[in-house]
């Protein structure tokens, strides 16, 4: 019995390590992306110039690490020291003083962060992320086909022209579809693309007193156009797709035009991944009745949660992993093309990695017409081109993103849809209590 | 056609149709396999691709990215040791429903098991505060337990149903010989039902094994078992089919290979108590 007890205490102390943060070891939690995927890999870089400091890697999918963050953070749990947010956190969280305001040494050079970036990691003139790597959204589409067509494309096109573009690129079959399209259900998948489309319709998400303006002409209008679009030019089973869906289905030949991140640009143009690689040509997000918010603003950003007993070692992590001698360090590891981009001015102007990059002005040029502020044709309360950043968006945005992926699949109409949506939405605003 | 003929026939009808069943589940495990030796570029290849030159690279990368072996031995020790710790409360548990029934005992087995039926979610905070406060996060041991608690009810579902199959006048027998509880459970009612526990032990290791949720949750870098190594591989902006089946291959491997060694007493235990 007592060797029972004995074993027993010491299976128990064996498996109960000590949780107490270790002093000089960070615990980051992050997303799998390429991008992040390097800086874990360059991290014996960081550490070897910082005797004194090891680097733990959290790598989760992005749903599950958007929970776990808001999770530890909600309930200050102190597992992580840095975490990867987006822009849609960073303004809330930080004015709820979750994260650690941001101040960092004249060598870092915060001015080279692009504006719009700044702005958007910013809440009453703090910075409470720095970007990883930023993006906006705009077309990219097979040059090829068009020429074929005998058409052409100009570099801000309207939504008009996208659609007969679409229709002459179209050659179902051979299984070429004109336009590719985000469908997939979720507040960071279908409506952050309907959102910017909508913007350019003229539509906002709420109106001056918090209510929802998902049952405007502007919104039918945009929501009808997309899922014409997608129903006559697009692929089937496009209220399945997403990011990587279609990421796999341009490689493959099989969209003429495909409407989203940035990011992609280096993926759909490296020979490794496409089949179509030096057919692919870039040009603004198409517009309706206005530019604003007609392209979306995101940045991948690192962030230091309040309360952290690193916060010292944090910021110099943080530091080196968004500065510019980081970026060269990733160019000298694997060449220009391979840098993040999308967070600082001295990128775009570096002629290498113009060089190197044939999308850099497409993309320079979508961020900085991106402006989280001023996205709308009319005035709205709200800050955020794709998204509204209050607490309640996630939820209003998957809510109504499952209507349209329920109007594109043919479930219900458009008008149906939007109807629901606004049910939705005015549910969520009324329990957040932003009117009775 | 005679009674052997038609007997013959039904049985290679039966044959064929649980080749059939067998490669249906089969299928996705070897598409699974296939696909880890592809490159992301031949992963969404369309039409797919069954013939391709094969590469390791997907392997090469995981094992240069992190510690395969760390997760797999955090995922032996979790499962082990929840299944062990959910044991030692069911076996006596078992035997005292199985053996001294009251009025009550269906009604508590059947609240034990409505416990199965609340979604992990709904607990996440109570319990992550808790793990929180007892300093327990990122440890072997809070994996542990609460694989222990999750699987409880089912085990003791199970071992009750085994147990009830022993003859009671064999236990009568050993009192009447003046036999101690503990020694009544140690060296009758276990030995004769051992293919019962070795079963629903595998059963409980295989379900702790696959947890996911909480795994992921309670861990960050020291405790983390293979689910967490899975989903760790999925990416938002970027493909990873290909490597996604290289990480589940290897996450499979071990439980695989143990369920197939274990295959004899898992059977054995299944139909215990089948045939009378």
């Amino acid at each position: 019995m007592k060797t029972l007890k004995k074993t027993a205490l010491g299976i128990a102390l064996g498996l109960s390590t000590a949780l107490v943060a270790n002093a000089g070891e960070l615990t980051i939690a992050t997303v799998n992306n390429g991008h992040m995927i390097e800086m874990q890999k360059l991290t014996p870089e960081f550490e070897k110039a910082n005797p004194g400091i090891t680097v733990k890697w959290v790598t989760l999918d992005e749903g599950t690490l958007r929970s776990r963050v808001t999770t530890d953070i909600t309930t200050k749990g102190g597992q992580f020291d840095i975490m990867t947010i987006g822009m849609y956190e960073a303004p809330i969280w930080g004015s709820r003083g979750w994260l650690e305001s941001l101040a960092f040494s004249d060598a870092y050079d915060v001015d080279d962060i692009l504006p719009a970036m700044r702005g958007g990691l910013s809440h009453d003139g703090n910075l409470y992320a720095a970007p990883f790597y930023g993006e906006s959204s705009m077309i990219m589409y097979r040059k090829d086909l068009l020429d074929a067509a005998g058409m052409t494309m100009p570099d801000n096109p309207t939504w008009g022209h996208v659609q007969d573009a679409a229709a002459a690129m179209t050659d179902k079959d051979n299984g070429v579809y004109g336009i590719c399209l985000r469908g997939k259900p979720g507040w960071g998948d279908n409506m952050a693309f309907l959102s910017t489309m909508a913007n350019s319709f003229g539509a906002k998400w709420f109106n001056d007193d918090w209510t929802p303006d998902l049952d405007s002409p502007a919104w039918n209008h945009a929501v009808n156009f997309y899922v014409d679009l997608l129903n006559n030019y697009g692929p089937p089973g496009s209220s399945g797709n997403s990011f990587n869906e279609i990421l796999a289905l341009i490689n493959e030949g099989k969209c003429g035009m495909w409407i989203d991140a940035t990011i992609a640009a280096s993926f759909v143009s490296d020979p490794a991944q496409s089949k179509v690689a030096d057919d692919i040509a870039f040009a603004q997000s198409p517009v309706a009745v206005t530019n604003r918010g007609a392209n979306w603003l995101w940045a991948w950003s690192l962030a230091i949660p309040a309360g952290t007993k690193q916060k010292d070692d944090a910021v110099k992590f943080l530091e080196w992993a968004t500065s510019k001698d980081y970026i060269e360090l990733v160019a000298a590891t694997n060449g220009w093309g391979s840098v993040p981009t999308g967070t600082r001015a001295s990128t775009y102007a570096n002629a290498n990695f113009t060089a190197a990059a044939k999308f850099a002005d497409a993309e320079l040029k979508a961020i900085m017409s991106a402006n989280p502020a001023n996205s709308t044709q009319d005035e709205t309360p709200y800050v955020g081109v794709q998204f509204a950043a209050i607490p309640e968006f996630q939820a209003i945005g998957t809510a109504v993103g499952q209507q349209m992926t329920a109007a594109l699949a043919g479930d219900i109409s458009v008008e149906e849809a939007l109807a629901n949506a606004q049910t939705a939405a005015d549910r969520e605003m009324k329990k957040g209590g932003y009117y009775k | 056609m005679t009674d052997k003929q038609r007997e013959n026939l039904k049985n290679r009808i039966a044959v064929v149709a649980a080749w059939g069943v067998a490669l249906i589940f089969f299928f996705p495990i070897f598409w699974m396999v296939l696909t880890s030796f592809k490159t992301e570029g031949q992963a969404i290849a369309v039409p797919p691709l069954l013939v391709f030159e094969p590469t390791l690279e997907n392997y090469i990368e995981i094992q240069e990215r992190t510690n395969y072996v760390k997760f797999a031995w955090n995922s032996v020790i979790t499962s082990f040791g929840g299944t062990a710790v959910a044991l030692l409360i069911a076996i006596p548990s078992a035997y005292a429903m199985a053996f001294n029934p009251t009025h009550r005992t269906k009604d508590i087995l059947m609240w034990m098991l409505s416990t199965k039926m609340l979604p992990a979610v709904g607990v996440l905070m109570p319990i992550y505060f808790l793990a929180q406060k007892a300093g327990l996060f990122d440890t072997k041991l809070v994996l542990v337990i609460i694989y222990a608690m999750v699987n409880l009810p089912i085990v003791m579902l199970i071992l009750f149903n085994y147990f009830r199959e022993i003859p009671k006048e064999i236990l009568e027998a050993s009192r009447m010989d003046g036999t101690s509880t503990y020694n009544e459970i140690r060296q009758i009612v276990m030995p004769l039902a051992w293919g019962g526990i070795a079963s629903t032990a595998l059963l409980s290791i295989i379900l702790c094994w696959n947890e996911a949720f909480w795994s992921i949750v309670l861990t960050t870098t020291e405790a983390s078992t293979l689910t967490a190594f899975v989903a760790s591989f999925q990416a938002p902006e970027g493909l990873f089919w290909a490597k996604v089946s290289a990480v589940s291959t290897l996450a499979c491997a071990p439980i695989v290979i143990f369920g197939w060694l274990a295959q004899k007493q898992l059977v054995q235990g299944l139909t215990f108590g089948a045939v009378k």
